[in-house]
């Protein structure tokens, strides 16, 4: 049975707008970052394999500051859903715990979530896989402040 | 991932560019060393553009962990001898905007451990006490059968 149509209209619509925002962002672009999915306080992002993100080509292994840009930007996307719009927001840190390389060729997947938000600050956790979340090659929390607009009294 | 084209421009050269690395092409990297360090520079360039006219934070983090990577390859007592380094936790803080100029950064090892090596990295544009990111990297390093 299909979805109501106006239901599944917006959706796309919003997946549209995001794919467009993202596709927009030239540091994404560069490493081939591209949106995955979201939901109501977190957003996933993949990173295909691109020669351009190996750290050493000896090793043939994803560079770390690849997959923290990845995991900076699912943080991002997470905060911004969780607020509902698009307000100002940036990084104030960010911790990666590398645990392991990903496998050569894989993509990567970057996945956070918003998982507290206060008036200025939010708080995000995530993970980045090369297929199976529940084996992570990184771990990542982090923090970012939120602009929101003045209000005259 | 010390990788020894990197390494051997470190010994032998002064200043040149880190193209042997594909991730350090993609972000431009320079380097320039003297005898007290090795610094990094990241010419502005749009592919490095995060939010509208501002660095993303990733290149920066990218480039602070690069930094990082080269302070400890020229820690290092013997030149020919070198582990394989890769880096465990990174701990990035952002204190101001990167603006669409030119970014440096130079990292200090705070300690040389035989397998975990502490380091502490550094960007800045415009002028070196007000830093636009710091970061703490800890790196392990992987010695090849002696």
């Amino acid at each position: 049975m299909k979805p109501p149509i106006d239901t599944r209209t917006a959706d796309e619509r919003q997946q549209r707008f995001v794919q467009h925002f993202l596709s927009g962002v030239p540091h994404l672009a560069a490493l081939g970052i591209a949106y995955r999915s979201q939901g109501p306080d977190w957003a996933e992002l993949a990173m295909p394999f691109a020669e351009q993100q190996l750290a050493d080509p000896d090793y043939g292994i994803i560079a770390s500051g690849a997959i923290f840009t990845l995991m900076d930007s699912a943080a991002g996307f997470a905060v911004h859903m969780m607020l509902g719009e698009f307000l100002p927001i940036a990084t104030i840190d960010l911790r990666m715990d590398y645990l392991r390389g990903p496998a050569p060729g894989a993509t990567v997947t970057g996945r956070a979530s918003c998982y507290r938000m206060t008036r200025q600050i939010a708080f995000v956790r995530g993970v980045a896989h090369d297929g199976d979340p529940d084996h992570p090659i990184a771990n990542m929390a982090g923090t970012f402040i939120v602009t929101r607009p003045t209000v005259v009294a | 991932m010390t990788s020894t084209a990197l390494a051997r421009a470190l010994r032998d050269e002064r200043h040149g560019r880190l193209d042997m690395l594909p991730y350090a092409r993609l972000l431009d990297l320079r380097f320039e060393q003297d005898d007290n360090e090795v610094r990094l520079i990241m010419p502005f360039s749009l592919g490095l553009v995060g939010a509208p006219g501002r660095l993303h934070g990733g290149a920066l983090a990218g480039l602070l962990e690069i930094a990082g990577l080269a302070a400890v390859i020229v820690a290092q007592p013997d030149a020919d001898r070198l582990p394989r380094l890769r880096p465990v936790t990174v701990t990035a803080d952002f204190m101001r905007e990167g603006t669409p100029v030119d970014t440096i950064a130079a990292a200090e090892v705070t300690r040389l451990g035989r397998r975990i090596i502490n380091v502490s990295s550094r960007a800045w544009q415009f002028d070196r006490g007000r830093p636009i990111a710091m970061a703490n990297i800890n790196f392990l390093a992987d010695w090849p059968e002696a």
